[in-house]
């Protein structure tokens, strides 16, 4: 290999370096509208999946017209926020203002059934990054209806379970509520009680995720406390 | 450069390219490279495979890409030069799953990103991409790309079928009926040491079978 001058080395980093950065942005830019569409498909998809309605990438959208009657956004004593749009919330940036400050999304549906089922958005901490989801509630405001959940890194086979139908499905008929108190729905390492109202199994291999997902529940719901005793029917 | 063109596009020497790394010369048993990843995506057998696609395409471009500015990349910013186009195929390889095959994106999460720390992709530029025509370099990439997937793909299997009694998401065990005789799954192949051991004993395999890969006292 040759010897290359050190005013060789320096145009030839800078000329490769500007070039890798343009194509790039270039992809990124040419490459963003798919992406984004993608992102609503599928946030849509999972509003849908909470109320266990099953949709595809294609009819998603018009699902979601058909399915979600009603949206808004609340603050922490359950009253309705006005100019803000339910479905461009980020939770992220919300559970960084005071409490008192945040925007909450409610979702309504009707599915096929005719119940009426709310659905509450989550989000929280895995082991690696961020986990979100969706609860959907019977009209008593404490039994669930149907979750949905979902990661951006969790290690494949161990923490990213969490968004398996095997996983959601437990908590289907679980009560958020017990003799009229909060008590969330509990993650449990090594297998829940047979039988229990508020405990679910956890994942091996997946405790963290587990546990931030239990905490995420907790924390998610408790927000909408005054909102679910006002509208508990 | 004229070698290159008396030579047939797929020669045996070309085959050689692709055959030894899926056999004698194996980047993950006998370079013993890619360890780390060999661990973290052999859970399931989806993501092991399309981790495999991924790293091959990567793998290859990259060689070919290097061959191409060999004779114009310094030699003391080499590794640096080799970064660069490492990093950007693997964020445009991501970036076109997120948008075309959202799904797997998912599912891969932070693997993709991860494909830049791969050290068969580094170890191959180095070794090989730095001094052979695009061509043939291009080929020892698809070579050592599908001998690193093959490894993948043969650890996975063992680690879903026997860690969570399924093929491919497919629960066979559970159809089987295995569970309702006492069968339970051995927890212990999903956590990454498992991973490990499986990997030594392909080694041990090929070793014992083979005697060129064995070591002379």
């Amino acid at each position: 290999m040759k010897d290359f001058s050190n005013k060789y080395i320096m145009t030839f980093s800078v000329v490769m370096v500007v070039s890798v950065a343009i194509l790039l942005s270039l992809t990124a830019l040419l490459l963003q509208p798919r992406q984004a569409k993608n992102v609503e498909v599928e946030k849509k998809m999972n509003i849908l999946s909470s109320i266990n309605v099953i949709s595809t990438k294609t009819d998603a959208v018009e699902m979601y017209d058909k399915y979600i009657r009603e949206s808004y956004v609340i603050n922490t004593d359950g009253k309705h926020v006005e100019g803000v749009d339910p479905f461009t919330v980020s939770l992220r940036a919300e559970q960084k203002k005071p409490l008192e400050e945040q925007y909450l999304p409610v979702f309504i549906a009707v599915p096929d059934s005719g119940d009426t089922l709310h659905i509450f958005p989550l989000e929280g901490k895995g082991l690696w990054g961020p986990i979100w989801g969706y609860v959907s509630l019977k009209s008593d405001m404490s039994t669930i209806a149907g979750v949905t959940f979902d990661h951006k890194g969790e290690t494949p086979g161990l923490g990213a379970e969490i968004n398996t139908t095997e996983f959601e499905s437990q908590f289907v008929d679980k009560a958020l509520f017990r003799n009229g108190s909060f008590v969330s729905v509990m993650v449990v390492k090594g297998g829940s009680q047979p039988g229990s109202m508020s405990e679910v199994d956890g994942i091996s291999g997946g405790t963290i995720t587990s546990k931030g997902l239990e905490a995420m529940v907790y924390d998610g719901i408790i927000k909408y406390e005054k909102y679910l005793s006002q509208n508990r029917k | 450069m004229e070698n290159v063109e008396k030579e047939p596009l797929f020669s045996a020497k070309y085959k050689k390219l692709i055959t030894n790394p899926l056999g004698l010369d194996n980047p993950i048993t006998v370079q013993v490279l890619g360890i780390c990843s060999a661990l973290a995506v052999t859970v399931k057998m989806k993501p092991a495979i399309v981790m495999a696609i991924s790293v091959t395409v990567v793998v290859a471009l990259s060689n070919m890409i290097i061959a191409f500015m060999r004779k114009a990349i310094p030699g003391r910013i080499r590794i640096i030069v080799q970064l660069v186009v490492i990093a950007a195929l693997v964020i445009i390889v991501d970036q076109f799953l997120k948008a075309f095959a959202f799904d797997v994106s998912k599912q891969l999460s932070v693997f993709v990103g991860l494909i830049i720390t791969n050290c068969i992709i580094m170890g191959r530029l180095e070794a090989f991409a730095m001094s052979n025509d695009p061509w043939p370099s291009f080929l020892d990439g698809i070579g050592n790309g599908a001998g690193y997937g093959l490894i993948l793909i043969i650890v996975s299997f063992f680690r879903e079928f026997l860690g969570s009694g399924s093929i491919m998401g497919y629960p066979v065990m559970e159809k089987l009926g295995l569970y309702n005789f006492g069968y339970e799954d051995n927890g212990f192949m999903i956590l990454p040491p498992m991973a490990l051991i499986t990997v030594g004993l392909i080694i041990w395999v090929q070793r014992s079978r083979n005697k060129s890969l064995q070591e002379t006292k």
